[in-house]
């Protein structure tokens, strides 16, 4: 099982997390500032991954990889293989750069629900359900047609999120 | 006014996008004063602008940490609007911030049924996420129809989550497998990779918890391990076959060979190679085929020049470390390389490996590059190399260590090596070999005077402990030592107010050890060589330890005094008790000291004092099992049970410190004692003195921590073996003890030095693994269902076993027949209701094992 996906700059800001089990707001964030912690004590060009027993519980591994200024973070148990969650983050990094073209951190940080879509094609309460970027891709176009259908049908438009809506 | 508030609310509301503008401008108060304009938005009634605050509120709960619980009922508003956008933002909301304690988790229950029915897979797919992330037992049980309906779902989309949203229906609601089960089984022979993907998925977590229930499905998971050319569901499949195989031995000699090809194709991907390799290591260890090939192949990892493959195939290899040694000496060289490796991960799994390898023949030599490695590295991984060496020597009672002065002075360079922080480890390993190792003695107070008369360890606060070792070994063991006097001096050199009292205090003590031993062989001397042992170690020449003369044993008594002057002001009530006690005693003593050069009259006062007090310290200190409190008769009307809670109101000052240190309170009262003892052997002699000296004993006992089984038969053996010493300066030779005074100590004698082992209680009581007893029904609902489905089957099965192998029938014959004796306990069970059923569980526990043999064995 994936236990949570992180994804922070390099400075330790998270741009997107979300952990599978539910956990207070508190630990949340205790999380992401540990295991960032870890993470940008890491020299360059060493191994992906990390055992992080100490901030997870036992059995927990961490897999990350740095993409220009951000990191990726996956924490999962002994159920998952340690270069398959190394491929999958490469299929998210895959299917947002289809979704975005060319996927820079401001995107990540101005389409917040957007990343949650695809993120929730990609992962499902923990287990990973689809690893083909393009029916992600398929799936997230559907989603947001409907999205868009179902604002637009707003009797009152609303002054800025109808208007970026219909967009 | 409301009204038009509220307007202008909706009409000018920030929208997430704003609001992440607005965050990035870095105001400080920007966070609360958003939280503020949700909270007045997410009180209209209009659901998009609810919907938009609710959106806001998520945001900042996940990135920001603010508590969004509050607005769990907004949440609940928001998802049932009838918009799609607005759904997915309360879906959102509540996946990521509704509990089993979030008490409107009861409203969502219809709401979750009404989108799982719906017609739009996006919206069916939305309620399913939310159940697979926050169902509750309610939940779980309320909705397994419709979580059944959507397994048989034409659309691929919805069909693999419902597989997926299983596995939490079955986890909360064990009685959903009576219903969905079937379905998930059949989905095992789907052609379609994605939703075989999630199926297996499912297995492998259920699997996880308890393979036992699973193993009837092997069939099916083995034709799909040898069918399936998906890398995602065939790690998952082989993660099921190691789980299954640890359990049932016949089935890895099955699923060896698929294994085996797998490793064996040329394209294989490497996240599927390594899954191959450490099932083999992990289950399938005893194929001897599979083995081989898996350890040409861990070579290639281990080869490779990226940093993932090498972590990974030293960490494969330390799976199998402990079962095939051979597989990780083959790899010698690659493991020592790593250990240069400019990755932490890759240095501590190369240590990990270095450390299973080690044995009595090779352990100097990898410690020696360990202790190399160790000087140069970072203080973490540092910290490491020392932490698994101490391990790895000690284990067993130092079962690989052959040579103990090797050892010792190992333990001395460890203090000196920069970043050790090991203190306590040390410290610990030093005391236990001086009461465990006879022959260790020599070089222990060696070590140990190397440690102390160095000024520079003493401002090193991790060092503190193993100083404190070291001082007691001195002191202890002060009959090894070439020169007492350079031992006291350095136990009272000015620097040590750099220590803790704690240890100071001990150094106080050890300095009374040297100076009481000091002055025994000085009133002794007329017998010029009475101890075989300081003989011994004095090998060099005409011996300092019984060559005492008047000038050399007064300079040490004035130098011990002067040392101890200083301390008897101090704050610390310990440290100043001990200093005043040893000042009193040299007190005592002194002037008699300049009449022994003249008078030969042993019957002194003083003479007196030193036997005794000699005598207190010639009981050898030995280990003490951890269960020996256990072995204490409870003395007649002690009622353990009682509860002295009072006792702790009455005299909390008085507990105070003890709980502080165990040192300290066995100090006040070794003091306390040895007044008390003197005030009366003074006054009266009608106290029989083997009565007190016992007691001091006690106390210097307690003072190490060291708790002995004083049974009366050993207390009188000591007595008389006190009284008998009183007059000479020998010391019990330590074999003699452990084998005659401690009774449940027994010494097990070998080539190299004697060790003194126990027989229990030198290792930690290990737990049994407590198997969750959660997911019992789970699985008894698992067993029952592929019982109900195998039915069928197996007689067409049986008769095929018949004619392929009688051996095995003789087997299967006594399953069937056990397992129709348990479904029969089980409609048993069922029937005679809860009160019976624990038994009957554990009744099931020991019949099952038999019952799953999975048909593909044969």
């Amino acid at each position: 099982m994936i236990k949570a996906v992180m994804m922070m700059n390099t400075q330790g800001k998270p741009r997107l997390a979300k952990f599978y089990d539910f956990l207070p707001v508190e630990k949340q964030q205790e999380l992401i500032r540990g295991v960032f912690s870890v993470l940008s004590s890491r020299p360059e060009n060493v191994s992906n991954f990390l055992e992080i027993d100490s901030l997870f519980g036992p059995d927990s591994r961490l897999v990350y990889k740095h993409y220009a200024t951000l990191y990726f973070v996956l924490v999962f148990d002994g159920s998952e293989n340690e270069l398959a969650m190394l491929d999958l983050i490469q299929v998210l990094v895959e299917t947002l750069d289809k979704c975005f073209s060319n996927v820079c951190e401001l995107d990540i940080v101005f389409n917040y629900s957007k990343m949650h879509t695809v993120l929730d094609e990609i992962v499902f309460g923990g287990q990973v359900l689809e690893t083909r970027s393009d029916e992600v891709m398929k799936a997230v176009e559907e989603i947001s047609k409907l999205e868009a259908a179902s604002n637009s049908i707003s009797l009152v438009p609303k002054s800025v999120s109808g208007w970026r809506g219909g967009r | 006014m409301a009204s038009s508030n509220s307007l202008m609310d909706s009409l000018f509301q920030r929208s997430l996008e704003d609001l992440i503008k607005g965050l990035r401008l870095g105001e400080s108060t920007f966070i609360s004063r958003s939280l503020e304009e949700i909270r007045r938005e997410i009180k209209l009634t209009d659901l998009s602008t609810k919907s938009v605050a609710l959106q806001k509120l998520s945001y900042l709960a996940a990135l920001h940490g603010v508590d969004m619980t509050w607005a769990a009922f907004h949440a609940v508003e928001v998802v049932s609007s009838s918009r799609f956008a607005h759904k997915r933002i309360g879906y959102h909301a509540i996946a990521q911030s509704f509990s089993d304690q979030t008490p409107v988790m009861l409203l969502i229950t219809n709401q979750l049924r009404k989108d799982l029915n719906s017609s739009n897979e996006h919206e069916v797919s939305l309620a399913l996420e939310c159940l697979a992330r926050i169902g509750t037992d309610d939940l779980a049980r309320d909705l397994t129809s419709e979580v059944f309906t959507l397994l048989g779902s034409s659309k691929a989309l919805v069909r693999k989550k419902a597989i997926g949203v299983v596995l939490r229906v079955f986890d909360k609601y064990p009685d959903a497998v009576k219903v969905c089960f079937k379905r998930l089984v059949e989905n095992l022979e789907s052609s379609d990779p994605q939703l075989l993907s999630a199926v297996v998925g499912v297995f492998c977590e259920l699997t996880a918890k308890d393979p036992r229930s699973y193993l009837p499905l092997a069939p099916e998971f083995y034709k799909i391990l040898v069918d399936s050319r998906n890398n995602w569901v065939l790690i998952k499949v082989l993660k099921i076959f190691a789980k299954l195989a640890s359990i049932e031995p016949r089935l890895a000699k099955k699923v060896a060979d698929p294994v085996c090809e797998h490793m064996r194709k040329q394209n294989v991907g490497k996240s599927l190679l390594f899954e191959c390799i450490r099932t083999v290591f992990s289950s399938l260890s005893n194929q001897e085929v599979a083995l081989k090939l898996a350890v040409v192949k861990i070579r290639e990892f281990l080869m490779d020049d990226d940093p993932n493959l090498k972590y990974l195939g030293l960490h494969a290899l330390s799976i199998v470390a402990p079962k095939h040694l051979w597989a990780v000496l083959e790899n010698k060289e690659a493991v020592v390389k790593a250990m240069s490796d400019e990755d932490p991960n890759v240095k501590l799994e190369a240590l990990h490996l270095l450390m299973a390898m080690v044995n009595e023949d090779n352990v100097t030599e990898i410690s020696r590059i360990l202790m190399n490695y160790a000087l140069k590295s970072d203080p973490l991984f540092c910290n490491e190399i020392i932490g698994s060496i101490l391990v790895a020597c000690s284990r067993d009672s130092y079962e690989i260590i052959v040579d103990f002065d090797w050892y010792v002075s190992l333990l001395g360079e460890m203090a000196r090596v920069p970043h050790c922080q090991r203190g306590k480890e040390i410290e610990h390993q030093l005391i236990d070999i001086g009461t465990r190792v006879k022959d260790a003695k020599l070089e222990l107070v060696r070590v140990s005077r190397a440690l102390l008369i160095d000024p520079a360890l003493l401002g090193n606060q991790f060092l503190h402990p193993i100083l404190s070792a070291a001082a007691w070994a001195s002191g202890e063991y002060v009959e090894f030592s070439k020169s007492p006097y350079e031992i006291a001096e350095a136990l009272l050199q000015p620097r040590t107010c750099l220590l803790p009292d704690s240890i100071r205090a001990i150094y106080i003590y050890s300095a009374f050890k040297v100076l009481v031993f000091s002055l025994g062989a000085y009133f002794s001397s007329q017998e010029p060589t009475s101890s075989p042992l300081a003989q011994e170690s004095t090998s060099s020449g005409p011996s300092m330890v019984n060559g005492f003369t008047y000038n050399s044993i007064s300079s040490l008594v004035n130098m011990i005094e002067l040392g101890l002057c200083s301390l008897s002001g101090t704050i610390d009530v310990e440290v100043q008790e001990r200093a005043k006690n040893v000042l009193g005693f040299i007190g005592m003593i002194k002037h008699e000291i300049a009449e022994k050069a003249t008078s030969q009259n042993s019957e002194t006062e003083a003479h007196r004092a030193i036997a005794f007090m000699e005598d207190v310290f010639s009981e050898e200190l030995g280990p003490v099992s951890s269960t020996a409190q256990e072995k204490v008769p409870l003395p007649e009307g002690l009622d353990l049970n009682e509860n002295l809670e009072g006792l702790q109101e009455i005299c909390r000052e008085v507990l105070e410190p003890m709980a502080e240190s165990d040192y300290s309170s066995d100090k006040v009262s070794f003091s306390v004692a040895k007044l008390r003892i003197r005030d009366q052997e003074e006054a009266s002699s009608s106290l029989p003195p083997p009565l007190e000296s016992s007691s001091l004993l006690a106390e210097h006992r307690k003072r190490h921590g060291l708790y002995y089984l004083s049974s009366q038969k050993s207390d009188d053996h000591n007595d008389r073996d006190g009284n008998d010493n009183n007059t000479s300066n020998e010391y019990p030779p330590a074999n003699e003890i452990s084998v005659d005074s401690f009774k449940p100590k027994k010494k097990i004698s070998k080539p190299r030095p004697v060790v003194v082992k126990l027989d229990e209680g030198d290792e930690p009581k290990r737990k049994p693994d407590a198997s969750s007893s959660n997911d019992e029904s789970l699985s008894r609902a698992i067993q029952t269902a592929l019982m109900g489905k195998g039915k069928g089957k197996e007689k067409e099965k049986e008769k095929e076993r018949v004619k392929e192998n009688h051996e095995m029938n003789v087997d299967t014959e006594n399953i069937e027949q056990s397992s129709r004796r348990e479904k029969k306990n089980k409609k048993n069970g069922e029937r005679s209701g809860k009160r019976s059923s624990r038994r009957q569980r554990g009744k099931e526990a020991s019949v099952t094992k038999p019952v799953e043999v999975p048909d593909l064995l044969l």
